[in-house]
Protein backbone atom coordinates (compact mmCIF):
# COMPACT_ATOMS: atom_id res chain seq x y z
CA UNK A 1 0.00 0.00 0.00
CA UNK A 2 1.24 3.55 -1.22
CA UNK A 3 -0.76 5.63 0.62
CA UNK A 4 -2.83 5.43 4.38
CA UNK A 5 -5.22 7.85 5.25
CA UNK A 6 -5.82 6.64 8.92
CA UNK A 7 -7.32 8.04 12.29
CA UNK A 8 -4.94 6.54 14.91
CA UNK A 9 -1.42 7.56 15.30
CA UNK A 10 1.48 6.02 14.16
CA UNK A 11 5.47 5.53 14.93
CA UNK A 12 7.62 7.63 12.00
CA UNK A 13 10.56 6.12 13.04
CA UNK A 14 8.86 2.59 12.42
CA UNK A 15 7.06 3.67 9.47
CA UNK A 16 10.10 4.77 7.68
CA UNK A 17 12.37 2.12 8.34
CA UNK A 18 9.56 -0.65 7.03
CA UNK A 19 9.68 1.49 3.94
CA UNK A 20 13.56 1.79 3.69
CA UNK A 21 13.53 -2.07 4.22
CA UNK A 22 12.09 -2.66 0.50
CA UNK A 23 14.80 -0.89 -0.68
CA UNK A 24 16.97 -2.26 -3.27
CA UNK A 25 19.17 -1.00 -5.60
CA UNK A 26 18.62 2.74 -4.77
CA UNK A 27 20.92 5.18 -2.87
CA UNK A 28 18.99 7.71 -1.19
CA UNK A 29 16.13 8.10 0.56
CA UNK A 30 14.19 11.37 2.12
CA UNK A 31 11.35 11.33 5.14
CA UNK A 32 9.58 14.51 5.89
CA UNK A 33 7.09 14.32 9.04
CA UNK A 34 4.23 17.18 9.53
CA UNK A 35 3.67 17.46 13.77
CA UNK A 36 0.44 19.39 15.00
CA UNK A 37 1.93 23.03 16.17
CA UNK A 38 0.83 24.59 19.04
CA UNK A 39 2.82 28.18 19.02
CA UNK A 40 3.03 30.47 21.99
CA UNK A 41 1.29 33.16 19.74
CA UNK A 42 -1.05 31.07 18.71
CA UNK A 43 -1.99 28.08 20.77
CA UNK A 44 -3.97 25.60 20.09
CA UNK A 45 -5.53 22.19 22.37
CA UNK A 46 -6.23 20.13 19.04
CA UNK A 47 -6.58 20.04 15.36
CA UNK A 48 -9.14 18.43 14.26
CA UNK A 49 -8.75 16.99 10.48
CA UNK A 50 -12.08 15.94 8.63
CA UNK A 51 -11.89 14.44 5.23
CA UNK A 52 -13.86 11.94 2.93
CA UNK A 53 -11.37 8.99 3.30
CA UNK A 54 -12.41 7.48 -0.43
CA UNK A 55 -12.07 10.67 -1.72
CA UNK A 56 -8.86 12.01 -0.25
CA UNK A 57 -6.93 8.47 -0.97
CA UNK A 58 -8.15 8.73 -4.56
CA UNK A 59 -6.60 12.48 -4.54
CA UNK A 60 -3.04 11.38 -2.62
CA UNK A 61 -2.52 8.67 -4.75
CA UNK A 62 -3.04 10.90 -7.93
CA UNK A 63 -0.42 13.19 -6.69
CA UNK A 64 1.94 10.16 -5.70
CA UNK A 65 1.82 9.00 -9.09
CA UNK A 66 2.60 11.84 -10.94
CA UNK A 67 5.26 12.53 -8.02
CA UNK A 68 7.18 8.95 -9.18
CA UNK A 69 6.63 9.77 -12.97
CA UNK A 70 8.26 13.22 -12.39
CA UNK A 71 11.10 12.44 -9.94
CA UNK A 72 11.88 9.00 -11.66
CA UNK A 73 10.94 7.40 -8.09
CA UNK A 74 11.76 4.23 -7.20
CA UNK A 75 9.20 4.46 -4.25
CA UNK A 76 6.58 6.88 -2.52
CA UNK A 77 4.73 6.55 0.04
CA UNK A 78 2.33 8.72 2.17
CA UNK A 79 0.30 8.33 5.78
CA UNK A 80 -1.80 11.26 6.21
CA UNK A 81 -3.94 11.03 9.43
CA UNK A 82 -7.52 12.25 9.93
CA UNK A 83 -9.56 12.91 13.37
CA UNK A 84 -8.29 14.54 16.45
CA UNK A 85 -4.68 15.27 17.00
CA UNK A 86 -3.00 16.63 19.43
CA UNK A 87 -0.03 18.87 19.54
CA UNK A 88 3.47 17.44 18.84
CA UNK A 89 2.26 14.30 17.29
CA UNK A 90 2.78 13.74 13.81
CA UNK A 91 -0.21 14.31 11.39
CA UNK A 92 1.79 13.06 8.02
CA UNK A 93 4.72 11.49 6.69
CA UNK A 94 5.83 11.62 3.16
CA UNK A 95 8.67 9.27 1.95
CA UNK A 96 10.74 8.49 -1.23
CA UNK A 97 13.24 6.47 -2.30
CA UNK A 98 15.20 7.39 -5.72
CA UNK A 99 18.56 6.33 -6.87
CA UNK A 100 20.23 9.93 -6.12
CA UNK A 101 19.37 12.30 -3.45
CA UNK A 102 17.87 15.29 -5.68
CA UNK A 103 15.32 13.31 -6.93
CA UNK A 104 14.60 11.76 -3.42
CA UNK A 105 14.87 15.40 -1.99
CA UNK A 106 12.39 16.92 -4.54
CA UNK A 107 10.07 14.40 -4.86
CA UNK A 108 9.58 14.43 -1.03
CA UNK A 109 9.61 18.78 -1.49
CA UNK A 110 7.08 18.27 -4.72
CA UNK A 111 4.25 16.26 -2.76
CA UNK A 112 4.25 18.15 0.12
CA UNK A 113 3.80 21.20 -1.94
CA UNK A 114 0.92 19.44 -3.89
CA UNK A 115 -0.26 18.19 -0.21
CA UNK A 116 -0.66 21.31 1.44
CA UNK A 117 -3.02 22.39 -1.46
CA UNK A 118 -4.47 19.43 -3.60
CA UNK A 119 -4.85 17.01 -0.39
CA UNK A 120 -8.67 17.34 0.43
CA UNK A 121 -8.73 17.62 3.93
CA UNK A 122 -10.08 20.16 6.76
CA UNK A 123 -8.46 21.60 9.20
CA UNK A 124 -10.83 22.89 12.75
CA UNK A 125 -8.20 24.10 15.46
CA UNK A 126 -9.34 23.86 18.63
CA UNK A 127 -8.23 26.59 21.35
CA UNK A 128 -9.19 27.65 24.94
CA UNK A 129 -11.73 30.29 23.45
CA UNK A 130 -13.28 27.36 20.72
CA UNK A 131 -12.69 26.01 17.68
CA UNK A 132 -13.07 27.77 14.31
CA UNK A 133 -12.40 26.17 10.21
CA UNK A 134 -9.07 27.25 9.39
CA UNK A 135 -8.87 29.11 5.96
CA UNK A 136 -6.82 27.79 3.30
CA UNK A 137 -3.10 29.46 3.33
CA UNK A 138 -2.24 31.08 0.08
CA UNK A 139 1.61 31.21 0.53
CA UNK A 140 0.73 27.11 -0.16
CA UNK A 141 -0.41 27.79 -3.06
CA UNK A 142 2.81 30.32 -4.01
CA UNK A 143 4.73 26.51 -2.76
CA UNK A 144 3.14 24.60 -5.36
CA UNK A 145 3.49 27.08 -8.27
CA UNK A 146 6.94 26.64 -8.57
CA UNK A 147 6.62 23.14 -9.86
CA UNK A 148 4.11 24.60 -12.69
CA UNK A 149 6.54 27.07 -13.75
CA UNK A 150 9.72 24.63 -14.13
CA UNK B 1 -28.51 8.67 -4.56
CA UNK B 2 -26.42 9.67 -1.44
CA UNK B 3 -25.58 13.33 -1.24
CA UNK B 4 -22.59 13.83 1.49
CA UNK B 5 -22.02 17.33 3.06
CA UNK B 6 -18.36 17.59 4.87
CA UNK B 7 -16.64 20.09 7.55
CA UNK B 8 -18.62 23.34 7.84
CA UNK B 9 -21.27 22.78 5.55
CA UNK B 10 -22.22 19.24 7.27
CA UNK B 11 -22.22 21.78 10.83
CA UNK B 12 -24.23 24.05 9.47
CA UNK B 13 -27.18 21.69 7.97
CA UNK B 14 -26.61 19.55 10.96
CA UNK B 15 -26.17 16.38 8.51
CA UNK B 16 -23.39 14.50 6.97
CA UNK B 17 -25.54 12.90 4.46
CA UNK B 18 -29.53 13.14 2.24
CA UNK B 19 -30.21 10.44 0.29
CA UNK B 20 -32.11 11.30 -2.49
CA UNK B 21 -34.22 10.76 -5.78
CA UNK B 22 -33.88 13.58 -8.12
CA UNK B 23 -36.25 14.20 -11.49
CA UNK B 24 -34.79 13.00 -14.64
CA UNK B 25 -34.24 16.69 -16.07
CA UNK B 26 -32.05 16.60 -12.89
CA UNK B 27 -28.83 15.51 -15.44
CA UNK B 28 -25.40 17.26 -14.06
CA UNK B 29 -24.03 17.98 -10.69
CA UNK B 30 -24.88 21.74 -11.69
CA UNK B 31 -28.43 20.73 -11.91
CA UNK B 32 -28.37 18.36 -8.72
CA UNK B 33 -27.22 21.52 -6.31
CA UNK B 34 -29.67 23.98 -8.16
CA UNK B 35 -32.51 21.21 -7.13
CA UNK B 36 -31.00 21.10 -3.36
CA UNK B 37 -30.94 24.36 -2.79
CA UNK B 38 -34.79 25.24 -4.30
CA UNK B 39 -35.49 22.28 -1.52
CA UNK B 40 -33.66 23.46 1.44
CA UNK B 41 -33.29 27.50 2.33
CA UNK B 42 -30.29 26.44 5.05
CA UNK B 43 -28.24 24.84 1.79
CA UNK B 44 -29.20 27.28 -0.30
CA UNK B 45 -27.91 30.40 1.93
CA UNK B 46 -24.44 27.92 2.78
CA UNK B 47 -24.39 27.81 -1.20
CA UNK B 48 -24.30 31.35 -1.85
CA UNK B 49 -20.55 31.66 -3.09
CA UNK B 50 -21.06 28.29 -5.51
CA UNK B 51 -17.84 29.42 -6.65
CA UNK B 52 -15.89 28.06 -4.05
CA UNK B 53 -16.97 24.72 -4.00
CA UNK B 54 -15.42 21.84 -5.40
CA UNK B 55 -17.39 18.31 -6.25
CA UNK B 56 -17.01 14.75 -6.24
CA UNK B 57 -18.71 12.54 -7.99
CA UNK B 58 -18.62 8.72 -6.41
CA UNK B 59 -15.12 9.76 -4.45
CA UNK B 60 -13.56 11.35 -7.60
CA UNK B 61 -13.39 15.35 -8.09
CA UNK B 62 -15.24 16.50 -10.98
CA UNK B 63 -16.43 19.61 -12.75
CA UNK B 64 -19.95 20.68 -12.17
CA UNK B 65 -21.34 20.38 -15.50
CA UNK B 66 -20.17 16.20 -14.95
CA UNK B 67 -23.71 13.76 -15.49
CA UNK B 68 -24.97 12.35 -12.59
CA UNK B 69 -25.68 8.85 -15.01
CA UNK B 70 -24.71 6.32 -12.84
CA UNK B 71 -23.75 7.69 -10.31
CA UNK B 72 -24.02 6.37 -6.16
CA UNK B 73 -22.86 9.39 -4.54
CA UNK B 74 -22.51 13.35 -4.70
CA UNK B 75 -19.96 15.41 -2.50
CA UNK B 76 -20.09 18.62 -2.12
CA UNK B 77 -17.03 20.20 -0.97
CA UNK B 78 -15.83 22.99 1.19
CA UNK B 79 -13.01 24.95 0.18
CA UNK B 80 -10.11 22.68 1.41
CA UNK B 81 -7.30 23.84 3.95
CA UNK B 82 -5.11 20.07 2.87
CA UNK B 83 -2.69 18.39 5.05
Amino acid sequence: MSVEVITGSFDPGAAYSEFLAGARGIGAGVVFTGVVRSTHERPITALILECYVELATNEIEAIRRSAVDRFALAEAHIIHRHGRLLPGEPIMQVMTLAEHRGAAFDGAQYLMDYLKTDAPFWKKEETADGSKWVEPVAADAVARLRWEQT
Amino acid sequence: MKVLYFAWLRERLDRSEDEVAPPAEVETVTDLVDWLAQRDEVLAAALEKRSIFKFAVDARIVPPQTPLAGADSVAILPPMTAG
